[in-house]
């Protein structure tokens, strides 16, 4: 994925911008990434675009170490599959946190951060991350 | 019809570097530095952060505040920085459309060093009295540049405050604006330069003061009010003197600008300062409560506002992140940590 | 077992396609590993020229190739790789197909030749596979390989291909108590099976304490945690049974070969600490070849990762779900053991030319069940094996079982 033309970060960007899913009206399922058509409900399904709340759970984390160019610079940093509370998981970094932090089960909400630049001309690709969960704002105020 | 703030929401990444890890690098005094600046700490933005990634994280916190504002109701879009990502290519629509408030809608980036989001504030208001749209969102937000070395590394910090402006359901009604511009040289950075330069002491008296004083008090006089009208001031906040002295040209006294002073412990945050000093202070203030805010950009010029505060502030500033709790939420850096951060190594 | 029983689709008509019994006649692999001073073509050649002397046949006997190749296109700028391989074998003007499933392209090549043969098309089939991967460096190569995970949800964010078998590790160990140094014995015995392997990407072995202080890769995956980026070439030529006897004295019985597919996208799985595919592809392949899991002698699974091998064993079927890490942590996947796995140092020590390793396990089932192998490496009297072949994250896998008699 070294040269990704723009079209390529275009067509995806508003659901990674704003983490939307999709949702079949039919069941109630939704799914990340967003799909086309309801496995349960097949032609009877009903699928509309959802944006989920970005709340979530650390179902399971790396820290990569090794990473392509891209990302290089971003070394160690943690990758995690979090586990929506609607349901889907993701596939996300986790920010604003240290590696020797993060656990499985571990609370985290949606954020909005650069996800790599091609080089230093070429196109930045924003999209969502996830940090862990803090309501200690709720009390502060 | 009365125009003002229907929501606002501000921003602040997580990472402090002191003073004294700076100094520590240059040779220079941290304690002559604190005590001349009047800042201890300033905010650094994570690698995978900047101006729209902040701008989006402020507006989401203004969304919230702004409860009955749909996304798509929102009109125009600015984002004032002097740090935009691109030199060509709107930070203002990457923010539009992270927030859903595609495709109705105008937007652009502005700049106008420190001051270009007030300006963004003003243009709203015209716009949401002309009739021409129902709400306006105006976004300073910044990851400001400073060379290693320069004195400018020791404030040149990141954050971001967003203001959602309106003519319904405000938490704050904006009584009046009035706007001082020259041409003064006093701080600039040419197009594909990395770091800005500037006027040294020249930034001072002909520049920052001139027309944050003249701002101000012109505000005051077309308005009919003086400075004991107002309960809290704020000032743009290169650093933690400057507003102070600008105070005390004016008639204020301490008391009514501590509670928007917040550059001791994050810095100056450029097109994000004065607006999250203005945060600050809607973070605590009571309903009736009137505020001065007088922002200013290098090039020069200011833009000065008279706000009252509104009932409706009570239940809807507790809806998103204080700045204070921003301003605590933090995690200390080294230099060399700071070097890679703001890639101040280039590869 | 548990096994899918529910979600499987597969009937007794899967049986109708099957007209003949198929034997592997010949088979051949070049040595693996960082190969300068061959090329693609070169790799190709030498392991068909090897299978072709083996089985004593002339290259006219040859009616049909399949190729296993992932990506030629990023390793080396070469697409079109059937007819290639076959102008090079001097086959033309046969039908030569490549065939391409990430790391599992040679196991379907396999599962391709042999429902040629099997289905009566054509009786003398060649299935090779391929790959170049050093003419381009790491982060290159790097780069080809997350091309076998989605691109738009997963490598766009950040994972990478050992990003995403750590993932799994890591679920595994939270769910089932899998230590670090259990997988570190997986790599282990690997180098030591692939230390008397001469045709191995890695000879020498190593111990304990060195694979659990090597640097991390992606944690808890650390670098003996992975298979290496390797050159290397395999052919196999496959007959069916009623005239395999004119060529080999030993041919080796196909029982069956099956291929299943599972979601591309590890968030989409159902439980990431199982390939739903490999238990598919497993459960069929018992089912159609009526063997149990106890008659076989030794198995040959994908450990692109070392995380992989436990969750193959378990996948299937040689151990309970949860259970599969006691079986590598008390030793018995070493020859001489109760489970024989990967005698050749499976893809972490006899090296992994993606597009080839699929056909290369074959070649070590086919070697062991002929008794070919080197002394320390022979399972004793082995009569029936399986090659477990996986592509990306376990969107595809093949399982193959074969058997002396
Ligand atoms: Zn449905």
């Amino acid at each position: 994925m070294s040269h990704i033309a723009p079209p390529a970060h275009w067509r995806r960007a508003k659901e990674r911008y704003r983490l939307l899913g999709s949702k079949c009206e039919n069941c109630g399922s939704t799914f990340f990434p967003p799909t086309k058509v309801c496995p349960k409900c097949r032609r009877k399904g009903r699928i509309v675009q959802t944006e989920f709340s970005g709340k979530g759970k650390i179902y399971s984390y790396t820290i990569i170490h090794s990473a392509p160019k891209m990302f290089e610079k971003y070394t160690p940093y943690i990758l995690a599959l979090v586990e929506l509370e609607e349901g889907p998981k993701v596939m996300s970094q986790i920010v604003d946190c240290k590696p020797e932090e993060v656990k499985i089960g571990m609370a985290v909400e949606v954020c909005f951060r650069k996800l790599f630049e091609q080089d230093g001309e070429g196109i930045i690709s924003y999209g969502f991350k996830f940090r862990p969960a803090d309501n200690s704002w709720k009390s502060l105020q | 019809m009365s125009v003002g703030i229907v929501g606002y929401g501000a921003y602040i990444p997580k990472y402090r570097i002191r003073v004294e890890d700076i100094a520590r690098v240059w040779g220079h005094d941290a304690g002559s530095i604190k005590s001349g600046l009047g800042v201890l700490e300033k905010s650094v933005p994570s690698l995978d952060e900047d101006t729209a990634t902040l701008a989006v994280e402020a507006a989401r916190n203004a969304l919230k505040r702004a409860k009955d504002v749909k996304p798509s109701e929102i009109g125009a879009v600015y984002v004032g920085s002097e740090s935009h990502p691109y030199a060509v290519k709107p930070t203002a629509a990457t923010v539009a459309e992270a927030l859903g408030i595609v495709p109705d809608t105008t937007a652009a980036d502005l700049e106008f060093a420190c001051k270009a989001a007030t300006a963004g504030i003003q243009a709203c208001m015209g716009l949401v009295k002309g009739g021409y749209i129902k709400y306006g969102m105006s976004i300073g937000a910044d990851t400001a540049q400073s060379a290693p070395g320069d004195a400018l590394e020791y404030t040149a910090s990141a954050g971001a405050a967003a203001y959602i402006i309106g003519s319904e359901n405000l938490v704050a009604e904006i009584e009046g604006t009035f706007s001082y511009t020259q041409d003064v040289p006093d701080f600039w950075r040419r197009e594909g330069a990395p770091y800005p330069r500037h006027g040294g002491r020249f930034t001072g008296e002909p520049a920052y003061f001139e027309h944050v004083v003249k701002a101000s008090k012109g505000l005051m006089e077309r308005l009919g009010t003086n400075v004991s009208d107002y309960n809290y001031v704020v000032f743009h906040m290169p650093n933690g003197k400057f507003p102070l002295r600008a105070a005390k040209i004016l008639g204020f006294t301490i008391e009514q600008v501590r509670i928007g002073l917040v550059v001791e412990k994050i810095g100056n945050t450029y097109s994000g300062s004065s607006l999250l000093g203005l945060a600050a202070v809607l973070d605590v203030a009571k309903s009736g409560e009137r505020i001065l805010l007088t922002s200013y950009g290098s090039g020069a010029g200011s833009d000065s506002f008279s706000i009252i505060v509104r009932d409706l502030i009570e239940e809807r500033r507790n809806l998103a992140p204080s700045v204070k709790y921003y301003v605590e939420r933090k995690e200390y850096i080294d230099y060399a940590l700071y070097a890679r951060s703001k890639c101040l190594y280039r590869g | 077992m548990h096994c899918m029983r529910e979600a499987s689709v597969y009937t007794e008509v899967d049986m109708m396609y099957k007209k003949r019994d198929v034997a592997i006649i010949s088979a051949a692999a070049t040595k693996c590993g960082e190969q300068w001073d061959k090329g693609l073509k070169d790799l190709a050649w030498e392991a068909g020229v090897k299978a072709v002397e083996e089985a004593g046949i002339s290259g006219k006997d040859i009616e049909y190739l399949v190729v296993g190749n992932m990506s030629g296109g990023m390793f080396v700028g070469q697409e079109h790789i059937g007819a290639l391989v076959a102008d090079f074998l001097g086959l033309n003007p046969i039908p030569s197909l490549r065939v391409e499933g990430a790391c599992a392209s040679g196991g379907i090549a396999f599962f391709q030749g042999y429902m040629a043969v099997a289905s009566g098309l054509y009786d003398i089939v060649a299935v090779g596979g391929v790959e170049k991967m050093t003419d381009v460096e790491q982060e290159h190569a790097t780069t080809a390989l997350s091309g076998a995970m989605d691109f738009e949800w997963e490598a766009y964010f950040g994972a990478t291909f050992p990003g995403i078998y750590a993932l799994m590790a890591r679920r595994y160990m939270y769910e089932y108590g899998l230590k670090k140094e259990t997988l570190a014995k997986v790599a282990v015995k690997n180098h030591y099976h692939g230390s008397m392997n001469s045709l191995a990407h890695f000879m020498n072995r190593i111990s304990l304490e060195e694979a659990l202080s090597a640097p991390m890769v992606a944690e808890p995956l650390g670098k003996y945690d992975c298979c290496p980026i390797s050159d290397g070439a395999a052919l196999v030529i496959l007959a069916p049974l009623e005239i395999a006897r004119k060529y080999t004295d030993t041919p080796i019985i196909v029982k069956s070969s099956v291929m299943a597919s599972d979601t591309l996208s590890l968030l989409k799985r159902r439980d990431i600490c199982t390939l739903d595919a490999t238990v598919n592809a497993a459960e069929k392949a018992f089912r159609l070849a009526h063997i149990e899991r106890s008659q076989v002698n030794l198995i040959e699974v994908h450990d692109c990762f070392t995380i992989a091998e436990v969750l193959a064993i378990e996948d299937l079927g040689f151990a309970k779900k949860g259970e599969g890490w006691k079986v590598c942590d008390e030793g018995q996947t070493y020859v001489g053991g109760n489970l024989p796995v990967n005698t050749d140092g499976g893809l972490k020590a006899s090296g992994h030319p993606v597009g080839a390793t699929g056909v290369k396990q074959i070649v070590e089932i086919v070697k062991q069940l002929r008794g070919e192998v080197e002394r320390g490496r022979q399972v004793n009297n082995a009569e029936i094996g399986l090659a477990h072949n996986v592509g990306g994250s376990g969107a595809t896998a093949v399982v193959t079982i074969l058997a002396r008699r």
